[in-house]
């Protein structure tokens, strides 16, 4: 008998379906030259590989948050079988247990030891006095926490400082080691050259993204448990759990949503090119409907609706995290749904030319099929384009979900995302002093996602366009800006 | 011309058409009035005579498409479809479910969302235009390099958190002005001015990166280099002959928005308290006003379409290649 009941979310299985579609992709890239050229650009390009570990550092949490189960309730009667919680929990709940499970009265701000809010607190001799009452669980093994608290938290930071050093100096080490019998040069030699910023792979830039992200976690590790790092919210939750549960959120929406489109703005946007005649006009006139519709107003109208669908179905859903998963996933079909038509439009343009080229003409004498001109020359030959739009479209999308969760018209309040977070925060904007850290966890959180997604974006971008080229400031002022070695460039 | 704006008008009725019959499959197909009357009456008093009355309350008590109760013509007109969908062609937009004129509401909220949406725009496209000329002139340098940097930081934000920076420190913190409400005349001023900076400064990091980027691509072209060739200052260079010709993308972009203008912005108003037509639809969504959605709906997707005539119009002044037949 397994210990856990797994549970797979439909959103779990569009995101380890996208995952693996994703590593298929990586291995047809490497057996086909022409794409691992423009991908080697982007992976030696060092502000393209920073935003790379960024991404991978916050798809690693996202994934784990989406490996889903329930675990068994302590005591079941009987031995007929035994009884799941209702709780989903994931991965990260389980690694991130003390965090999940400090649960405090109301607020509490960041690495404070006592509540935020005034009550009445009953002392050991039995008088009433109204005072900041300790925490349960933040700064709880202090015994003097007014005299204890700076000195402790400044040994527990520094001892996860040197934990993840020590790690970051090992990986480096493993690293220079390894390049340097698969170069075959002294391992000074190739730790000179790193340091320098020289080579073919940025790895200077990568290891100390590295460096910067193992600082963070250990930290975390750290001072997670002990102290509640970015405070507690009204219901004395994590904050920073709250953040960390909400990457899963953003990474959904600003993936499935593209992954959700692509299929139609490829179909329609190929078919009204290619075709043109009655198809190409009834497809630009759908997407031109779709497009005049204010797109918020259309997402609201989509969810309002679906609210009202799933108000009037509750039984279709056995537990709360189901049900806020299917909206979850409807927002990201009606997100989909109202920005495929950029991408459709672009298709269309890039197909109509295609379609006039050579090669497709002479396909096209020799008989060859629609389907397959449209499968074999139309199809590898907008790719790029496919490609730079999804990571253009990502760090909007995950942008968007705050502004939509603000209009009420986000994912479910049940689901922790940096939208709700912001929201539920909003409201105390009012109080006096400020509750300031659920805002800042969130904006900070966000701002780390969208601006690595942003230069990553403009990395592939570049690497991909083929009209980049015309834009792209010369090597030679570059090497003057950064002291790279005009060598370094991949291009030129 | 005329003929042209006359054809480009006809074409816009089947997209108009369009756009109704999705609402009306959406608000009254998927969701049927029995569901909305459901969600207003709330779980405790659902019983069918409360749905029936809400109903005919409301006006939903019709049948959708065809009535066939009725004669003639009346068998059309007298259903869901004809009262609260074809009506919106003539901007009848009927009333809210809490039983106000909706377009009387349209009109009066209209006021305060151009007085904060016209500044934003005209402003924006002004710093963000500068901006990315002075980006543009200093190609290369620190400053450019610098520029890009400060641009992808400040589009990597959240438009939420401009905003309620904005208002904690400059309403909060120092005073300066109220953290949010409306008054007409002159006293206005001193409520939209924080508005309209924070949409402009929020602008700024993809329009004016957006604008470099329509800028160095044509400054790479073969006509500004003979300009230069044949000695003309940079200064001349960037505005005459490269700021002239990225008008086109940047008409494409901008003109569009213009209409689009009186629809206001839902965040930025809900935030400050402006009571206009932005944060007439949030509250409209928030209280599930399938009504003032729809009528929203409606009036955005028209405006986009003149947006899309003006368009086309603006490129015959700015471009004398382009000439609409």
């Amino acid at each position: 008998m397994m210990p856990f009941k797994p549970v797979l979310l439909w959103t779990d299985l569009l995101i380890f379906l996208l995952f693996a579609g994703v590593a298929a992709f990586a291995l047809y890239v490497r057996r086909h030259e022409h794409l691992a050229a423009s991908w080697r650009r982007v992976v030696r390009d060092p502000a393209g590989m920073a935003a790379l570990v960024v991404l991978v550092a916050y798809v690693a949490i996202g994934l784990m948050d989406s490996v889903h189960f329930r675990l068994p309730l302590a005591n079941h009667g009987g031995e007929t079988g035994r009884y799941y919680s209702a709780e989903v929990l994931s991965l990260l709940d389980v690694v991130a247990s003390p965090l999940r499970e400090h649960v405090e009265k109301t607020y509490s701000a960041p690495f404070a030891t006592h509540l935020y809010a005034k009550e009445a607190i009953v002392l050991p001799d039995g008088r009433r006095i109204r005072g900041y009452p300790r925490l349960k669980y933040g700064g709880a093994q202090l015994a003097h926490p007014e005299r204890e608290r700076g000195p402790d938290i400044l040994y527990t930071a520094l001892a996860a400082a040197g934990k993840a050093a020590l790690l970051w100096a090992l990986l480096g080490y493993g690293l220079v080691q390894w390049l340097a019998r698969r170069q075959r040069r002294s391992a000074a030699a190739v730790w000179a050259a790193m340091w320098r910023g020289g080579g073919e792979i940025p790895w200077r830039s990568l290891l100390a993204t590295l460096g910067a992200i193992l600082l963070l976690v250990f930290l975390a590790i750290g001072l997670g448990p002990k102290y509640h790092v970015l405070g507690t919210d009204k219901v004395g939750q994590d904050v920073f759990y709250q953040a960390l549960k909400s990457i899963r959120t953003g990474l959904v929406i600003g993936t499935l949503t593209t992954l959700v489109m692509l299929p139609f703005a490829l179909l329609l946007g190929i078919m009204a090119g290619y075709l043109r005649g009655w198809a190409d006009d009834v497809i630009q006139y759908i997407y031109t409907t779709l497009n005049s519709i204010p797109s918020v107003l259309l997402i609201a109208a989509a969810v309002l609706i679906m609210q009202v669908y799933i108000e009037s179905n509750p039984d279709l859903f056995d537990t709360v995290a189901a049900r806020a998963d299917i909206r979850l996933l409807f927002l990201c079909i009606i997100l989909g749904v109202t920005s495929w038509t950029g991408l459709c439009r672009l298709l269309r343009g890039e197909a109509l030319k295609l379609r006039e080229l050579d090669y497709v003409q002479a396909a096209q004498a020799f008989g060859v099929g629609h389907w397959r001109i449209i499968s074999r020359h139309i199809l590898p030959n907008v790719m790029h384009i496919v490609l730079i739009s999804v990571v253009m479209d990502f760090s909007g999308l995950v942008l968007a979900e705050a502004v939509l969760s603000y209009v009420g018209v986000g994912v479910d309040p049940s689901t922790q995302s940096w939208g709700n977070m912001i929201n539920s925060a909003r409201l105390e904007m009012a109080r006096e002093p400020m509750v300031w850290w659920s805002l800042l966890a969130a904006f900070v959180f966000m701002f780390g996602l969208v601006l690595a997604a942003n230069v990553f974006a403009d990395v592939v971008r570049d690497a991909f366009d083929p009209h980049a080229e015309a834009r792209r400031i010369p090597s030679a002022v570059l090497s003057r800006l950064f002291g790279r070695r005009p060598d370094g460039e991949s291009h030129g | 011309m005329t003929g042209y704006i006359v054809r480009r008008i006809l074409y816009a009725i089947p997209i108009l058409i369009g756009v109704n019959l999705l609402t009306f499959a959406l608000f009254f197909v998927v969701n049927t009035p029995d569901d909305m009357a459901r969600i207003h009456l709330g779980v405790k008093h659902v019983t069918p005579q409360a749905i029936a009355k809400w109903k005919r309350e409301h006006g939903y008590d019709k049948p959708l498409l065809l009535n066939p109760g009725r004669r003639g013509l009346e068998r059309f007109t007298d259903t869901i479809f004809y009262e609260k969908s074809v009506g919106m062609f003539a901007f009848r937009f009927g009333r809210s479910d809490d039983g106000r004129d909706i377009g009387y509401d349209i009109r009066t909220r209209m006021g305060p969302s151009l007085a904060i949406a016209v500044p934003v725009f005209m402003l924006g496209l002004l710093v963000n235009v500068s901006f990315a000329l002075l980006m543009v002139f200093f190609r290369g340098t620190y400053l450019d390099f610098w520029g890009v940097v400060l641009c992808v930081a400040l589009m990597s934000i959240s438009g939420l958190f401009y905003i309620i920076a904005g208002q904690y420190l400059f309403s909060k913190l120092w005073h300066l002005v109220p953290i949010s409400g409306f008054a007409g005349g002159l006293s206005a001023f001193k409520f939209v001015i924080l508005p309209i900076a924070i949409g402009v400064v929020s602008g700024i990091g993809s329009g004016a990166r957006w604008y470099r980027t329509i800028f160095l691509e044509e400054a790479g072209k073969d006509y500004v280099r003979t300009a230069r060739a044949k000695g003309l200052s940079e200064p001349r260079v960037l505005f005459r002959h490269v700021l002239a010709n990225a008008m086109i993308p940047i008409l494409t972009g901008s003109v569009v928005v213009i209409p689009l203008l009186f629809m206001g912005s839902l965040i930025t108003e809900s935030f400050f308290g402006i009571p206009g037509l932005g944060s007439y639809t949030i509250d409209a969504i928030n209280a599930q006003d399938f009504a003032i959605v729809r009528a929203m709906v409606f009036l955005g997707s028209v405006l986009y379409i003149i947006g899309l005539v003006l368009t086309d119009i603006s490129y015959t002044l700015v471009d004398p290649r382009v000439r609409l037949e």
